[in-house]
Formats: C-alpha cells, structure tokens, sequence
C-alpha cells in the first residue's frame, strides 16, 4: 500500500476525476442515473484515495515532501512532473476530496437548469483534476498548467449553467483571473531564469521545481527583482483570493454561478490563490513577501471592513455571502502577512474552515433558492417556522461563519489576529498592531452582517407571500451532502490540532528563510 | 474530585447532544436529562467543593505553583530558540517539537499533583489544583486545555450548579407547554456546561471560548420566542454589544500572551504580573482593554443597554444567565486574571482608577434607572446592573474577597427576585406593575414571602441577611483599602447607590404587592403556584439569609466572633500563593466598620422610608415632573435612558447599516467595479478600433488588393460588431496569449 501510494498515490488522485470523466463523456445521454453513479463513484474513489494518502502520511515529518514523485516531463527547459505532499498541502487537498463528492450529491436531484447532468457532471469532475493538480504540482509549470485548467470548466458551469447575467459574470471571471495568471507566468518564467543552474544528466538547467526553489529563496537576488517578481506573483495569486480591491469578479461570479458552482469556488478555488503565496510566493521570495506583507496586510484589514461594509449592503442572500468571502479571506491574508508561522498556521486552518462554512453557507442558500425561487432577504422570513432544519443549520452556519469559538471559524480567525500583534522581523510592529485592532472590530462587523441576515431570514413570521405555501424541508440528499461538513466544522473547533499539527512543522520550514518568524 | 473536575462540564455538554438528538421522542420532552445531568453536576461540584475544604485544611506542601510557572516559562523560552538560530530551525524540528510535548505533559504532571516535600511556613499556601492536556500545536508553542481548580472556581461550580439545577426545577413547571421546550432545556444545558467551562478554565484562551459560548447561549435563549421581532432584535443587541466588548478581550488576551512570554497560562500571567516581569504599562493597557470586555458582558455602564433588554427572554432564563451567573463572568475575569489588574491599575495605592469608578458609576446611574421603569423585570435588570456595579467597584478598590462574597450573596437573592416576579406573572402572563399587579401580597402569600426576604437581602438589611455583609464589606474596602484616604468617591456613590437600592426596591414592593389589583391581576382568579416553582424560591430565600454567615467579619460591635466561625469565606475562597496579590505589601483586607454599618443602615432608612412616605402615606411633592420643569427634564433623562440607546441603535447600528454600508457599495459598484469595466471596455474598443481600421482596413485592403470584395466579408464585419462576437474574441485572444506564452517557452 505504501509503496503504490508512494509512487502514484498523489498522479492517482489528481488523473482518477479526468478518468471519470471520459467515462462519463462514453455514456449515452439518456442514461442519467448511470451518469451520476459513475460521477460519484469516482469522486468517492478520488476521496478513498486521499484518505490513504492521509493514513499513510508521515505526520510527525509534515515538513518534509512526502509520496515524491520526480520525472521528466518537458526536458528542454528542465520543467518536471513533480508531485509530492507535504503538510501544507495535505489539508487543502483533503479539502478539495472531501468536497466534491458531497457537492455531487447535493447534485443528485438538484441539477441546474439547462437540465444537463453529463456536462455538468464532466466539469465538476475536470475542476476537480484541476484543483487537486495544483495542490500537488511542485514543479512551477506544472502547477501554472494546473492552475489555469481549472479556469475553464468554471466559466462554462457559470456560462451555461448560471443565472440571469451569466455571461457577463462568466467572462469577468475568466478576463479577470486570466489577467492575473498573464502577470504570473511572466514571474514564473523570470523565476526560472534567474534560478541557479542544476546539473541534469551533465547539462545545466535552470529548474522550476518548487523544492529547489525553496531551498534557494532568491538568494543572491537584488531586492528590486525579487520585489517584481513577488508583484506578479501577488497579482495573479491576490485576484484569485480575491483581495481588496481586485475582488469585484467575485461577487457576480457567485450570485450568477448554480449551487454547486459556488460552493466549489468558496470552498476550494479561492484557497489555490491563498495557497499560492504560502507555497510558492513567500518560500521562494522571502525578501520581496518582506517588502509586500505590509501592503498585503493593510489590503487584507480593509478587506476585513470593506467586505463587511458591503454585506450590509446587500439585499440578495447569496451576494452577502459571497461578499462575506472577501473579509474572511482578508483574514486569511492578515495571516500570511505576517509572515510568522503562527500566523500562517492560523490562514491555512482559515482555509479550510472558511472552505467548508461558506461552503454549507451557499448550500443553504441554494436550497432556499430551490424552494423560494427567490434569494431577495426581503422577500423571505420564518424559515425556521416553514423549514425548521435548515433554519438551524443556517443559523448553526451563520455562527460557524462569525468565528463562534467551538467551532472550526474561530481557528482561523483569532490566531490569526494574534500573529498580527508580533509580525516577522523587518516588519513595522505599530503598523501591525493597528492591522490587529482593525481585524478585531471586523468581528464585530461580521457577527452585525450575518446575524442580521439570520433575523431576516430565519426569525419572525413567514411573509405574506410564502404564508401558505407549503415548503420542504431538507431532501435526503441534503442530509447526506450537509452531515459530513457540520461534523467537521464541530470536530475541527473542538480539536483544532488535527489541522494545526499538520500543517505547523511544513509551516515553520516553509519560513526558514525569514527571519524572527 | 479535584483533579477530576473536567467531568463536570462534560456532562452537560452531553446532556445538551441527548437532548437535542432525543429530547423530544421523550416523555418530558428532554427535561429529564437536563434536570438530571444539572443534579448530577451540582453533587459533584459540591464534591469539589468539599475536596478544595479539605485541601485547606490540610494542604499538601507548597511550591507547585512556582514549579509550574518554571515549567510554562521554561517552554515558552525554548519555543523562541529555532527563532534565535534561523540556520538550525530548518533542520529538525520534528524531534524538537516531540521533545516539547513530552516536556509539557511532564509539567502538567507536576503542576497537577503532588509537589516537593518543604519545610513549614508560617502563612500555608493552598495550591490550585491543576490538568491539562495539549489543545493545539502552533508555531511550536503546545497550547493546553485543562482545568483549573482553587477556591475560586470551587465557588463558582457550587454556585452555578445551584442556581442551574434550581432554574430547571423551576422551569419545568413556569415554561411547561412552551412551543420550544425542548430547545429551551437543551440550551439550558448548553449553557450550564459552557459557563462550566468557562469557570474552570485554565488558561485564557479558554476563557474566550468560555465567554463566547455562554454568549451565544445568552442570545439562543433571549430570543427564544423569535417570532416577535422585538425578541430578536433583543438577542441581537446583546450579543453585537457583547461583541464590541470583545474586541479588547482579545486584544487584552493577545497582549498578556505576548507579555508573559507566549502563553495563555493564566497562572503564569499573574505570577509574572506579580512579580514585575511585565511591564507596567503592559498591564495597565491589557487591563483597560479586558475592562471593555466586563463592560459589557457584566453591564457596566455604558456598555450596559443590553441587560434590560434581555429580559426579552423567559425569566428563568432571566435568573440563571442575566443575574446570577453569566454576567459575572466579567467580574470573574478580573478576580480570576486579579495579578494583572491589581498591578495594571495600581489598585493598592491609588485614590481612583478606571475599574472602581466605572463600578462606582454603574452603581448610582444603574439605580437610577431602575426608578423608572413600570416593569418588574426591567426594575431587577437595573437593579443587577447596579449590583454588578458594586462587585466591579469592589475589586476596583482592592477588596477581592468582598467583591466575590457579593456575587454569591447576589446570585441567591437576586435569582430570588426573579424567579419570584415569574411566580407572580405566570398566571397573569405580564410583568407590568403599574398595569396588571397589586394587591398579589394576599392571592400569592409564598412569593410574597420570599420576595420580601430577597428585597432585603437586596437593600442589606442589617445583621440578618446575606446583602448586609457583603455590601458592607465592600463600602469599608472602599473606605479603608487603597493609598491614603482610601477611595472617597466610590465610598460615597456606593452609599447613594444604597439610597436608591432601598428607594426602588420599597416602589416595587408597593406596587406589586399593595394597594388594589388592577389590570389582570384583578381580571384572573390568581393562586399560588405549585411546588415546583415555591420550593426554589425557599431555598433561594433560604440563602438570601444564610449566605452572609460564610464571612462574617472577626468583630461585629465590639463582639468577637469565634475563629472557627468568622472570614470562613475568605479563608476558603480566596487564592493563596504567588499567583494572587494577595501577599503583596499593597494588598489588604477592610475590617468591619461600625460608623459604616450604621451609616447604611441610615440609607436603608431614609431610601425604603422616602418610598414608604411617598407611596403608602401620600407624603411629598407628588406630580412635580407636571409641574417642575427641572425634575420633568430630569425624568425624561432617565426615561430615554440618558439617550444612549438611541445613540446606539439609532445612530451608530443605523449609521453603519444604513448609510455607511450603502456608500460603500456605491462606491464598489461604481468606482472599483467601474474601473474593472472601464478597463474592459476600452480593451474592446480599442481591439474593435484595430479590427475594423488596421486589420481590416489596412492589411485586408492589401489582401483585397486584386479587388475581390466579397459580400460574405461585410457578413462577417457586421456579426462582429454586434458584441458577443466581440467578448468570445477577446476572451479567446488572451487565452491564446497565454497558451502561445507557454508554447514559446517550451518551443525555446
């Protein structure tokens, strides 16, 4: 088991949703239920396979790159097929198994319109290669290559399968992360070239490999370059989180996106930009992300208010959270700003945490969508009289999501304004201090927008509209989409060292070459 | 038992679970297992409690505390090592931090259990008994979870579990038919295992989580009937203005974590505190900052408007949570973390500071309002504002042990008062006394009772009840303890605060129990209510006079009190070793004061005599704020509740709700998104510029040069123009861009 999990464990996990996939393409149209059998067969396998990669993970050297896998791949330019995983990673990537199946099943009745369960299907299914690729990928293309191919079934699951505006939701999406990675791949390639020179069966190469890169950390670099490339790094990675102020593609991509769209990207698209500058950005550049993390941290801060601000703004359930996303993800950035292991510890629990809240967040709202045909707050009330389990669950999520200790929010939240009291050296200690006091009024603000969604929503009486109609409560298949993440959230609150042990040694070196970390 | 203690929040917690899981498949709908866990829970706290007696009595040699202290620093420190040698911290670090955990345990160990052997002191430290076990591992700091158990905490479980278990027996039969019944008691016992933990929390961290989740209880059940709006926009209040509260109890918690060398430990924090390791202004900017946070969470003023209105909530609720226990968490927080406030405040040698002037005001402006009001609950709710008031005053002052003797005596008393004005409203489903009382002193003889016996203890009748002994303890800590001349200003609103305790308290009286009845109370056939709701109130009046014999000072006129007898409380409760101020030179307890006792007892006279002339006699100028524009202007002060609601509500949720939020958006949808949109737009102009006068204009006229125009051209010309086209395009271009970027490269 360990040896075949060593070498195919992480290409098995990333290629099985592809190969489903193709299946699943063979199948003639007609025969629905066979599509999603097989749909979810494989993610069910993909998640089976990550669940062994998690047995079988050597937790006490989360650090060290793990179920290495290191071959040729684009022999001209030294770009290799290298996968590994190590405790950074392996969160995210059960992350992103664990989801996809449960989404699948939340799919089984629930298909958006245009009724298409092949396609619709095939693209979670793609997304999935995708996501779980760049969680792996440790080569810079590689990932880049990754990175890029889960843009597509995005933009069409939005362009078909969306609301009203999905068109123009779509291609903002798309202009707009495609924006970004165009800056990024210049700052790949100028990694690459500015890379020290390897030895490969007695030529020398430069080397996209993360590993070596890492090790390396921009040494011998002059600060400007390293601060360029950090810029686009922070450009391609930073509109993906999104952060203030390139984050306006997101709001229109959620409202516009199906249920289950959504709940993909909050849950795991958005965390590959995150991801982005844990993995790649900071280990590689160290001096740049010093010179940036001010800039980071006091964009995240005002994410944190900003986002906030405009979820009270809002007057469709499904637009407020997807603006909630913006401040808990400046959460997220205020973490890796410090740059200090405590604080990028708390952003990767933040992750995951805002991955499965948000997540239920947006299953709540599409099942409400499913049964109102509407998501204007103005228009809905009494939920828990019409609907009394998913009122509580909304409200369970609601206090999820506003960072209740207990549950898996708070790990991510609290932490990581802890981390701003004591940033890295060369950081302006006043300046961070002030990003600490701004985050900690955020909670305020975030507990204000999303209890009052909850009163509207949840609270009172039915209104005059929906008074007698009569509304189903949850499906089976909400039950069994809905469990797993509720049990989670509860789990990872009351013990957070199931994440924070794997991911603090993995951290800790991921810093080495920052100092007063 | 003591060591064991981490049972008893756990149980609860399960029951809450049971509850939720089956509570309403069973018989009595989940009540069964609330009741039955909360009983369980209270044997065993007595347990505690006992045990911890038995501790002092006979304790087991001292310096665990010290070793423990050693211990966390210790760790701490070597959790800064791979920071002073970066080059080394690369390598490693797996064994490094294996070798911490191992380090840890081995301290909770000792920190648990027994220490070294020493030789005899003369002043016998008890030391706290604590366990842990590792909550989370960050940055290679173990961060524990774990209980902590001394006199303190023993206290606090005995008392929550009492007034739990008691509030259950009573809720039984007050909310019997409720339309939640079973969430109610589910919550019930969410929030007695949450405030358990709270209490026995070890270190600060878990003190948020304690704080935040009696909070969340705090909010599910005020506005457990939310389908009145005004309910929940009740539940909402308290907990956003307990949220803003927050905000420096985690900065005061991130602060002290950093100050005392990265942990949360509170034993740690306050021996450091003690012992000057940590800077002054450290301290005091922690303890401004954790102040805010006992603001709101104990009402005090301005912080406060929350308190009544919580009152939305059933009244058991009423009694447990907002009057006996979950609001003295905040004045828990101080006497748990005192190291750090009485060295941050300079408490042993000022004339004033924040922490006794924001009780002092709290007090008489908390009484005030108590005036005013025309419902019962709302009259208690300042009432427990105000005396609240006393117990932050208290420790603000230096007088540790009288602040804590007050909360216990007040939590008797006052879950008394309340659960009494339920007893008086459950039949006629109101709490209006102008409206719908009177006269119940006849129909209702056992509430009558024991409300009477409460109000007393409340006004601090004395020498006969609990309130006596525990308010007076705290005016002579304000007139004896401190720098020279001791605290003047609080020594003097404190009495006034007693004037006007007395003053409202008589007012109530009278309107509930004489006089006619009126409104419903005159429309019902009303009766006393059954045992389950009368027996409660016994035992709760029961201690309302008992509980002040625990300290009884060493002299009372002149009349010695046996040792064995007297400052039984102090002797048991309050923490002995490095970790309490309390063998600081600045540290002292107040003596009983005869001039002082008398002094109150002439503020019981004139307060409840004024009322008494007032209401039952006729006597004075009745109907001034008709006629005197000063006292109408002061009345409506105190009516609008010196307009900090509307300043709340109205113009700060409002503002930022309303208009603040609204430009924001506006400004994202036009200004950042417009921005977005503009780029965008110009790239399509421009591409479409190109297109039709570069690319079609200029080299497809050198292509069409022969002079072949086709008319599928102009076809294709016009379906470009119309947009989508156009998008696809430009889409499909940078796509390509990227895709001929990544060829090149290889290609290269």
């Amino acid at each position: 088991m360990k040896d075949l999990l060593n070498g195919w464990g992480p290409t098995a996990a990333v290629f099985l949703p592809l190969v489903g996939a193709a299946v699943l393409l063979a199948i003639p149209k007609s025969e629905e239920t066979l599509q999603k059998v097989v749909a979810l067969a494989t993610s069910l396998v993909v998640f089976f396979v990550g669940v062994a990669l998690m047995v079988d993970f050597d937790y006490d050297q989360s650090a060290k790159m793990q179920f290495l896998v290191d071959k040729t791949w684009i022999e001209m330019i030294n770009s290799r097929y290298i996968m590994a995983i190590d405790g950074i990673s392996l969160p995210l990537i059960a992350l992103t198994v664990f989801v996809v199946p449960l989404v699948i099943i939340y799919s089984w009745n629930h298909f958006p319109e245009p009724h298409n369960p092949k396609a619709f299907l095939a693209l979670i299914l793609i997304l999935e290669t995708g996501m779980v690729g760049s969680f792996v990928a440790q080569d810079l293309l590689l990932f880049f290559v990754f990175f890029e191919l889960v843009l597509l079934p995005m933009y069409f699951m939005i362009g078909v399968f969306g609301g009203e505006q999905r068109k123009y939701a779509s291609l903002k999406f798309f202009l707009y992360t495609a924006f970004g990675s165009a800056l990024m791949i210049v700052s790949i390639l100028a990694t690459y070239f500015l890379s020290p020179k390897v030895n490969i069966d007695g030529e020398m190469f430069h080397t996209f490999s993360m590993i070596e890169l890492s090790n390396w950390a921009g040494s011998g670099l002059a600060k400007g370059t390293a601060i360029l490339i950090f810029g686009g790094f922070f450009m391609g990675f930073g509109i993906k989180v999104p952060m203030f102020p390139f984050h306006t593609w997101l709001p229109d991509a959620h409202t516009q996106a199906p249920t289950q769209g959504s709940v993909i990207l909050a849950a795991v698209l958005l965390k590959l930009g995150t991801y982005g500058f844990v993995r790649i950005a900071i280990p590689i550049l160290p001096v740049g992300a010093v010179w940036w993390a001010p800039i980071i941290g006091g964009l995240a801060v005002i994410g944190i208010i900003y986002g906030a601000l405009g979820c009270l703004a809002q007057t469709d359930m499904k637009r407020l959270i997807a603006f909630s996303s913006v401040a808990h993800m400046g959460y997220v950035m205020l973490g890796i700003s410090t740059l200090t292991s405590f604080g990028i510890n708390a952003a990767i629990f933040g992750m995951v945490a805002h991955g499965l809240i948000t997540g239920m967040l947006f299953f709540i709202a599409g099942s409400v969508k499913d049964r109102f045909h509407t998501l204007e707050i103005k228009r809905l009330g009494g939920l828990l009289l019409q609907a009394p389990r998913m009122g509580w669950l909304l409200a369970f999520s609601v206090m999820a999501s506003l960072g209740l200790p207990g549950l898996a929010g708070f790990w991510g939240e609290f932490p990581a304004i802890l981390a701003a009291y004591d940033p890295a050296d060369g950081l302006s200690v006043p300046l961070f201090r002030f990003f600490m006091v701004v985050a900690a009024i955020g909670t305020v603000f975030a507990a204000g927008y999303l209890l009052w969604l909850l009163q509207r929503v949840a609270f009172g009486e039915p209104t005059e509209e929906f008074k007698d109609e009569h509304i189903h409560d949850m499906h089976l298949t909400d039950y069994l989409a809905w469990s797993p993440m509720v049990v989670l959230i509860v789990v990872l609150g009351i013990y957070p060292n199931l994440l924070f042990k794997v991911t603090d040694g993995a951290v800790i070196q991921s810093l080495s070459h920052i100092a007063g970390h | 038992m003591l060591t064991h203690a981490w049972i008893i929040p756990l149980i609860p917690a399960i029951a809450f679970v049971l509850i939720l899981a089956f509570g309403k498949k069973l018989p009595r709908g989940g009540s069964e297992i609330g009741l039955a866990s909360v009983a369980i829970c209270f044997v065993l706290a007595l347990a505690v409690g006992v045990g911890w007696i038995g501790r002092v009595n006979h304790p087991p040699e001292s310096g665990a505390v010290e070793k423990h202290v050693a211990a966390v620093v210790a760790q701490s420190e070597k959790s800064e090592h791979p920071e002073a040698k970066p080059a080394e911290a690369s390598e490693g670090h797996g064994t490094e931090e294996a070798a911490h955990e191992t380090e840890g345990e081995a301290a909770a160990e000792e920190g648990g259990h027994e220490p070294a052997a020493e030789g005899a002191e003369e002043h016998h430290a008890t030391d706290p008994v604590v366990r842990e076990i590792t909550w989370f591992q960050n940055d290679g700091v173990t961060i524990k979870v774990g209980t902590l158990v001394d006199g303190l905490s023993a206290l606090m479980l005995v008392v929550v579990t009492l007034i739990s278990l008691l509030v259950h027996v009573f809720s039984t039969d007050y909310v019997a038919g409720d339309r939640r019944y079973t969430h109610y008691f589910g919550f019930l016992s969410l929030f007695t295992a949450s405030m358990l933990f709270f209490v026995l929390a070890e270190n600060t961290l878990q003190m948020i989580v304690g704080w935040e989740l009696v909070g969340l209880c705090s909010f599910a059940l005020i506005g457990h009937w939310w389908e009145e709006k005004a309910n929940s926009d009740a539940a909402l209040k308290a907990f956003l203005t307990n949220r803003v509260g927050d905000i420096g109890l985690l900065v005061g918690v991130i602060i002290l974590y950093f100050a005392a060398g990265k942990t949360f430990d509170t034993i740690t924090i306050n021996t450091l505190a003690n012992e000057g390791e940590i800077g002054h202004f450290l301290l005091l900017v922690s303890s401004l900052c954790l102040m805010t946070a006992v603001m709101s969470k104990s009402g005090q003023f301005i912080l406060h408007t929350w308190l009544p209105d919580a009152m939305a909530g059933p009244t058991p609720v009423s009694a447990l949570i907002h009057a006996a226990t979950m609001v003295v968490a905040g004045v828990f927080m101080i006497a748990r973390l005192y190291g750090v406030f009485f060295n941050g405040l300079s408490i042993g040698t000022a004339n004033i500071n924040a922490m006794a002037l924001i009780g002092a005001v709290t007090v008489l402006f908390g009484a005030l309002l108590a005036f005013v009001q025309s419902d019962i609950k709302k009259v208690l709710a300042y009432s427990t504002v105000s005396q609240l008031g006393y117990m932050v005053m208290a420790l603000g002052v230096g007088a540790w042990t009288a602040a804590i003797f007050h909360l216990f005596t007040h939590a008797l008393f006052k879950a008394c008062l309340f659960l009494g004005s339920g007893s008086l409203a459950h039949h006629i489903h109101s709490f209006d006394m102008k409206k719908d009382m009177g006269g119940m002193r006849k129909t209702m003889p056992k509430t009558f009772a024991t409300f009477i016996i409460g109000t007393a203890a409340l006004m601090g009748v004395p020498l006969v009840t609990a309130g006596f002994w525990s308010k007076d303890e705290i005016l002579a800590g304000a007139s004896q303890l401190g720098g020279d001349g001791g605290y003047p200003i609080m020594l003097v609103m404190g009495l006034l605060g007693a004037v006007c305790t007395c003053a409202y308290m008589t007012r109530a009286i009278w309107y509930v129990f004489y006089g006619e009845p009126r409104g419903k109370s005159a429309e019902h056939e009303l009766h006393e209510n059954g045992p389950r709701i009368v027996v409660p109130l016994y035992i709760l009046a029961f201690g309302a006079i008992v509980a002040g014999w625990t300290n009884l000072p060493e002299k009372v006129f002149g009349i010695g009190i046996p040792s064995g007898w007297s400052l039984r409380f102090e002797h048991y409760v309050e923490p002995t070793g490095v970790y309490f101020p309390g063998e600081l030179p600045t540290f002292a307890h107040p003596e009983f004061a005869p001039w002082i006792a008398v002094v109150s007892f002439f503020a019981i006279v004139i307060g409840a005599g004024g009322a008494y002339a007032w209401y039952w006699k006729g006597l004075g100028p009745h109907g001034i704020t008709e006629r005197n524009k000063f006292a109408r202007a002061g009345y409506k002060v105190l009516e609008n509740k010196y307009g900090l609601d509307i300043l709340y509500t109205d113009v700060i949720a409002g503002g930022v709700k309303g208009p603040v939020a609204k430009a924001t958006y506006w400004f994202n949808q036009n200004v950042i998104d417009g921005m977005v949109n503009l780029v965008a737009s110009t790239a399509r102009t421009t591409g479409e510029w190109v297109y039709k006068n570069i690319d079609q204009g200029v080299v497809d006229n050198v292509v069409k040069g022969s002079g072949l125009v086709a008319e599928g051209s102009g076809e294709v010309l016009r379906k470009a123009q119309t947009g989508k086209v156009q998008a696809y395009g430009a889409y499909l271009f940078l796509g390509a861009a990227v895709l001929a970027a990544i060829f090149v490269v290889i290609a290269s």
